[in-house]
């Protein structure tokens, strides 16, 4: 018994689908909760109640870095042992990271707006947070382009590989380009540390509620790449009979 | 390897082969831009570092499918891909034709257009330098690019898709170096930097690139 046993679209499909319910129904329970909890907490002292958008912005924040690195294992896996449903995973995930950020762009900026006075500064973590949209378009462009699933599972996969350190460094060449000239009011985890326990709670339900959301979406469309696979081999074979 | 070279660059300067169209699209970037954010020397002066790298990059992004795609048409990609040759040193003399063509005219011509757009006239070396040494990664990163559409029947602007965020280290570093050079400081530190991301770029690029064109020519 291996996690490589999983590589077989069946076994993966049967696991999944006792799975999926549990996860999608503990899912929407934490995401409901961590959200609705938060937006029952006090109002903060200096920032009133526009404190409580971090329940949305910082879980969407967390998830669309993760959901790259998630993206890049997942490459590392097709690329080394040709594992179907990983390749797929990797498919699968990337409009789920896509628009995680999105949503934290979104929520930054109807955040910044009563708080900074502005919708949008060239901040280097809103900068890179741009550049990671930039990659996640690039991404599924490229999907999208390729006709063979094998040659896109391939070509997508050096792409993230190459994206990745990219991500990487345009993260701290942004860091470098804005030194001096702007100081950002930025979200860090040492700020979550300096919250009050009031806060603190109903965020780490909340980010647990978006990391089992992304969870349950991302087995639903893996399990929908894995039927379109199939269906088209049977249209294959249909044409060939 | 040396034919090969030899034979692009042929190719490049033959008709219709693109040599010198980067430095016209860079002649019209410079000339459009006064006309977008006024002609004096008070708003100009501050912008030219930017725009003048900015405009090397997209000049540099306006002929990269020419890198692999014509050969891949008549298929002497395919030649390529079993000749002795390792397919990861085709790639960057390929690049190279790339940068000698459209990069190393940027290089010449940049203090010209710098002129046009009231860069100070400190700044030129720090111009020339910056672009000499980012111009070679960000042909390389872009042959990475034309490598990975090149199978594509409209790859050219899911190619500019892909490759926009790999220029921006080096666009970063490079408007830096000038726009310090520019007022007069320090330069040292984008320059390593810059000289730091051009070396890593040359030295494993060609591998991801290489890959990529086998996947294409499977």
């Amino acid at each position: 018994m291996s996690i490589w046993e999983y590589a077989n679209p069946t076994k993966f499909m049967r696991t999944t689908e006792g799975l999926l319910p549990w996860l999608v129904g503990s899912a929407v329970i934490c995401c409901v909760g961590g959200v609705v909890w938060g937006f029952l907490t006090p109002e903060d002292f200096r920032q009133g109640s526009t404190v409580k958008i971090v329940f949305l912005h910082v879980p969407a924040a967390m998830m669309a870095i993760n959901i790259w690195v998630m993206m890049l294992v997942a490459s590392l896996i097709w690329i080394v042992r040709r594992h179907h449903v990983s390749a797929l995973a990797a498919k699968a995930a990337a409009p789920i990271g896509a628009v995680m950020t999105l949503i934290a762009l979104a929520t930054g900026a109807i955040w910044g707006q009563p708080m900074w006075g502005t919708w949008w500064e060239w901040d280097p973590r809103l900068t890179s947070f741009l550049i990671l949209f930039l990659f996640y378009v690039g991404y599924i462009a490229l999907w999208a382009a390729v006709e063979d699933p094998d040659s896109a599972a391939d070509l997508t996969g050096v792409l993230c590989l190459v994206g990745s350190v990219f991500a990487l460094l345009s993260r701290y060449a942004v860091l470098f380009w804005n030194q001096g000239l702007h100081q950002g009011a930025s979200l860090s985890v040492q700020s979550g540390e300096r919250m009050s326990s009031v806060y603190r709670y109903p965020l780490y339900l909340a980010m647990l509620g978006f990391f089992l959301l992304f969870l349950a979406l991302l087995l639903i469309r893996t399990r929908t790449e894995i039927r379109r696979r199939r269906l088209a081999a049977l249209q294959a074979r249909e044409m060939r009979a | 390897m040396i034919a090969l070279l030899i034979r692009d660059l042929r190719l490049a300067t033959r008709a219709g082969g693109g040599f010198g169209l980067g430095v016209a699209f860079f002649l019209i970037l410079s000339a459009l831009v006064p006309f977008g954010v006024g002609p004096d020397r008070a708003t100009l002066a501050p912008v030219a570092p930017g725009v003048l790298w900015v405009g090397a990059l997209l000049a540099c992004l306006l002929s990269l499918d020419r890198i692999f795609a014509l050969d891949h048409e008549d298929g002497s990609l395919d030649l390529l891909a079993t000749a002795p040759l390792p397919l990861e040193a085709a790639v960057a003399i390929k690049a190279l034709a790339h940068w000698i063509t459209t990069g190393l005219p940027l290089v010449v011509s940049a203090p010209l257009f710098g002129v046009l757009l009231q860069l100070p006239v400190q700044a030129m070396p720090w111009l020339v330098a910056s672009l000499a040494l980012g111009t070679p990664a960000l042909s390389m990163l872009g042959a990475f690019g034309a490598a990975i559409t090149v199978g594509l029947r409209r790859g050219g602007l899911l190619l500019s898709l892909l490759v926009l965020p790999l220029y921006i280290p080096t666009l970063i570093f490079g408007a830096e170096i000038t726009r310090r050079g520019a007022e007069g400081m320090a330069t040292a530190t984008p320059l390593m930097f810059l000289a730091g991301i051009t070396l890593g770029v040359l030295a494993l690029i060609p591998f991801a690139a290489a890959a990529a064109l086998r996947v294409n020519l499977r």
